[in-house]
């Protein structure tokens, strides 16, 4: 019994913390130039 | 390397820019500039990795009036200047690319970024403000084109609305799939004997959940719904703001008192599925408004101010004060109202007043913004801004169409209107029943109500209308074709008059070339007139399909161009005594050879008589109305087979003659691109204007098409029938979805997973019958 209260706690935790990190992606302006992002990884450094 | 295509170039294109170069390596010097820097500075891959874009503006670095870039520049505390610029000729990836590396080589440039979604470069540097016009030029030199903006006046507002919408819809994903995976447990758990305790546990950890997701991303709705009941009004939000918020309540306080059922997954995933199809139509629309912004922006031209001092500024059409005197080049677009302070001058006025032929005009006389100046440079005196302007005069109209229009009310809304008042009867009286006749108290009673309310919920029905629009308003994005109003499909759909505006419109935005010219010597001629950006020359440069250019040429501004005792320009500039020419013309003559003549006229767009010929088929009434003159109205007219014109017309009879149509009980389209247009652009149940046209008709039309024929508009009414189509089957689903699974709720048989499951797969059939329409063909 007391696992399922581990495994609630844990599973809400790594959701809200994937959560946290989304909107930290959104506030950061990371989802503004979708089309660009795509195709930078492509680039070379110099 | 070489991680797109490597791009062959064809023997006889140019190796920068990729227009036709005749054999030479390149096909003017600023390409071989152009390809020499990019070179020098190692970054040759470039033409190895990009892929020409033909949509894209061609590569062709054009010497250009530098505008003031000091009133855009922002200034932090700290010392860094940023610059927000448009960025026009892109291609692909790659030129991302070269102007970020490129950019990168400057010492003081901290950000140099290109985004290329919506194409617009951001600059940031310390140090010496002034350096902006030296970062505008190495990038400009490569053939692309900066125009600067204020970014505080573009879609700052649309861009936050879309941010919170993105949050709600997180912490509404965050709540859907926690609580739903807590929900699966308890009805397993239900079957196999889970004891009460942990049974109510589950329901306080839904809560703890759910409430606060609903709280926050329920707001969107929960706003718009108390903003359309404060107006006396309803929408699709008020049934479901009622129905959230009666679920949760109900299921709190099931919660409470230990029952079996709960509905915290159904609200919250409601609250999911409402938000994604929000979301996609947010973003769907709000490509369609940036790109057409861009199109606006790139095409804002400043006006060249003549100081005291005797030298010239450039500044922006709002700075410019009345009295001030204003230049205009050949071939330049006046940006003012001004009367005339030269004594002569050729204008083409076919964007204001719709005449198709250019305009003489003597000192004094006014002249309006957005006319091009097809002779010498003149100056003109601003005229009063304000409310004595052409322009302000538009606007007052248009403002006074808009609101003889009146408010379409959307589809869903028109649903909502009895179905929110259905849902809520249904649900009161499951209630009356159960208690009143059946005698089953008062918790048995509610529940049967809540799930009334849970089957109804119209997460179907409100999803029917959005997912429709977005997958049109995305399919019609990809074929060039911008739609800028959220209900401009539903009413296009009931379109079954098109009036169409002829010059400009039916007609190609510029003049060319006419009759039939030599071939060796429309070759010369077109070699000498690439150095001029007079409209004619570049209607014979486009004739002789882009050609070499010749060195040495002089422009004798605004009579034409000299080179070796060859001269291409009026007959007076051309020393040929033939009298007065009947329209617009150039002459060439070369040593020993007899002169050559071009004459220039207005060409239909090369699929008007077809497109006008699928409206008609389709049973559309179509018509003509134009400011132009009787007799070239009707030569159009005859041309594309349509019998119902009207030349002659101001702007105020335009705009009559579409109400005369509305009032009939007609639905009209209106197609224009003119000043004169913008009037009834507005007074019609919905309009189109192709990227050639004014700003204001543009800025006033729902629909804004790219490219340069007539074609879209065919398409977009097609589109917005089968749109309109599917929205109705999506109603009809959900709708028929209700009708069965009201009364099993009402007898108490829907289970909350019988719930969840009979709304998601009502949802997802809505989904995939509107992604039918990706596939349709325009």
């Amino acid at each position: 019994m007391s696992s399922l209260l581990w495994l609630i706690a844990i599973s809400l935790c790594l959701g809200s913390g994937a959560l946290a990190l989304f909107l930290w992606a959104l506030r950061s302006g990371q989802y503004e130039d979708l089309e660009g992002s795509a195709s930078r990884i492509l680039f070379d450094d110099d | 390397m070489g991680f797109l295509s490597p791009e062959v170039p064809a023997a006889a294109a140019c190796l920068h820019c990729g227009l036709p170069s005749h054999g030479a390596r390149f096909c003017c010097h600023g390409c071989e500039g152009a390809y020499d820097v990019i070179n020098g500075m190692g970054l040759g891959g470039y033409y190895l990795r990009r892929l020409l874009d033909p949509a894209a503006r061609a590569l062709k670095p054009e010497p250009e009036a530098r505008t003031d870039l000091a009133r855009n520049i922002v200034t932090t505390v700290d010392g860094t200047h940023t610059l927000m610029l448009a960025v026009d000729g892109l291609q692909c990836a790659a030129c991302v690319w070269l102007i970020e590396s490129i950019l990168a080589r400057e010492a003081d440039v901290q950000t140099g970024r290109v985004n290329m979604t919506t194409r617009r470069l951001r600059l940031a540097w310390r140090g010496d403000m002034a350096r902006a016009d030296h970062f505008c030029q190495i990038v400009e030199r490569l053939g692309y084109r900066l125009v600067p903006f204020d970014p505080a006046c573009l879609t700052e507002n649309t861009d936050k609305a879309g941010r919170a919408l993105m949050r709600a819809l997180a912490v509404a994903a965050f709540a859907a799939g926690n609580v739903m995976l807590i929900s699966l447990g308890t009805w397993f758990g239900l079957t196999q004997n889970m004891g009460p305790a942990t049974r109510d546990l589950m329901h306080w950890f839904s809560a703890l959940i759910a409430l606060p997701a609903i709280a926050y991303s329920g707001m969107v709705f929960f706003r718009s719904a108390a903003s359309a009941l404060r107006h006396g009004r309803t929408n699709m939000d008020v049934p479901i703001s009622i129905g959230v918020i009666l679920v949760t309540c109900m299921s709190l306080w099931q919660t409470s008192i230990g029952g079996v059922h709960t509905y915290f997954d159904s609200a919250v995933t409601l609250l999911f599925f409402l938000l994604i199809g929000r979301v996609l139509d947010q973003r769907a629309r709000g490509q369609a408004r940036n790109t057409a912004e861009q199109l606006l922006l790139l095409r804002a031209a400043d006006v060249s101010v003549l100081q005291q001092d005797g030298s010239v500024r450039r500044m922006p059409q709002s700075a410019v004060a009345a009295g001030d005197l204003a230049l205009v080049g050949m071939g330049e677009r006046v940006g003012v109202d001004g009367v005339l302070e030269s004594r002569h001058a050729s204008l083409d006025t076919s964007l204001v007043t719709g005449e198709s032929l250019p305009e003489s005009v003597t000192h004094g006389v006014k002249i309006f913004a957005g006319t091009i100046n097809l002779g010498a440079a003149i100056q003109l005196r601003v005229a009063a801004t304000g409310d004595s302007t052409l322009l302000a005069e538009c606007v007052r109209l248009i403002e006074a169409a808009e609101q003889t229009r009146g408010k379409f009310v959307i589809l869903t809304d028109r649903v909502a209107r009895f179905y929110a008042p259905a849902v809520h009867l249904c649900a009161l009286s499951t209630f009356i029943v159960w208690w009143a006749l059946l005698h089953r108290g008062v918790s048995d009673s509610l529940m049967a109500a809540a799930a009334v309310l849970i089957i109804t919920c119209p997460c179907a029905l409100a999803l029917a209308v959005p997912a429709v629009q977005v997958i049109a308003t995305s399919r019609l994005f990809r074929a060039g074709i911008l739609l800028k109003s959220p209900t401009a499909l539903e009413r296009l759909a009931l379109v079954d008059t098109a009036v169409f505006d002829k010059t400009g419109t039916l007609t190609e935005p510029s003049l060319v070339l006419a009759g039939h010219a030599p071939a060796p010597a429309l070759r010369v001629a077109a070699a000498m007139a690439a150095h001029s950006r007079h409209p004619l020359c570049r209607a014979l440069v486009h004739a002789s399909g882009g050609g070499r250019m010749e060195a040495g040429v002089i422009e004798h501004p605004g009579q034409g161009l000299e080179k070796d005792g060859i001269r291409l320009g009026s007959r007076v500039f051309c020393g040929l005594e033939l009298g007065e020419a009947a329209g617009p013309e150039l002459c060439l003559v070369q040593p020993g050879e007899t002169p050559v003549i071009f004459t220039f006229a207005e060409s239909l767009r090369h699929d008007a008589a077809s497109t006008m010929d699928v409206l008609q088929k389709r049973g559309l009434h179509v018509e003509i109305a134009s400011g132009d003159q009787l007799p070239s109205v009707q030569r159009v007219a005859a041309a594309l087979k349509i019998a119902d014109f009207h030349g002659r017309l101001s702007p105020v009879q335009k705009s009559n003659r579409i109400e005369a149509l509305r009032a009939a009980g007609h639905h009209v389209l209106m197609v224009g691109d003119g000043l004169n247009d913008g009037p009834c652009l507005a007074a019609a149940d919905v309009s189109a204007a192709p990227a050639s046209a004014a700003d204001i008709s543009q800025t006033v039309a729902d629909v804004v098409f790219q490219g340069d024929g007539l074609a879209p508009v065919a398409a977009v009414l097609r589109m917005a029938r089968l749109a309109s189509g599917a929205m109705r089957q999506n109603l009809a689903l959900s709708i028929g979805y209700n009708a069965v699974m009201l009364p099993l709720a009402a007898c108490g048989y829907v289970t909350p997973w019988l719930a969840a499951l009979a709304m998601s797969s009502s949802s997802i059939a809505v989904m995939l019958n509107s992604l039918r329409l990706q596939r349709v063909k325009l």
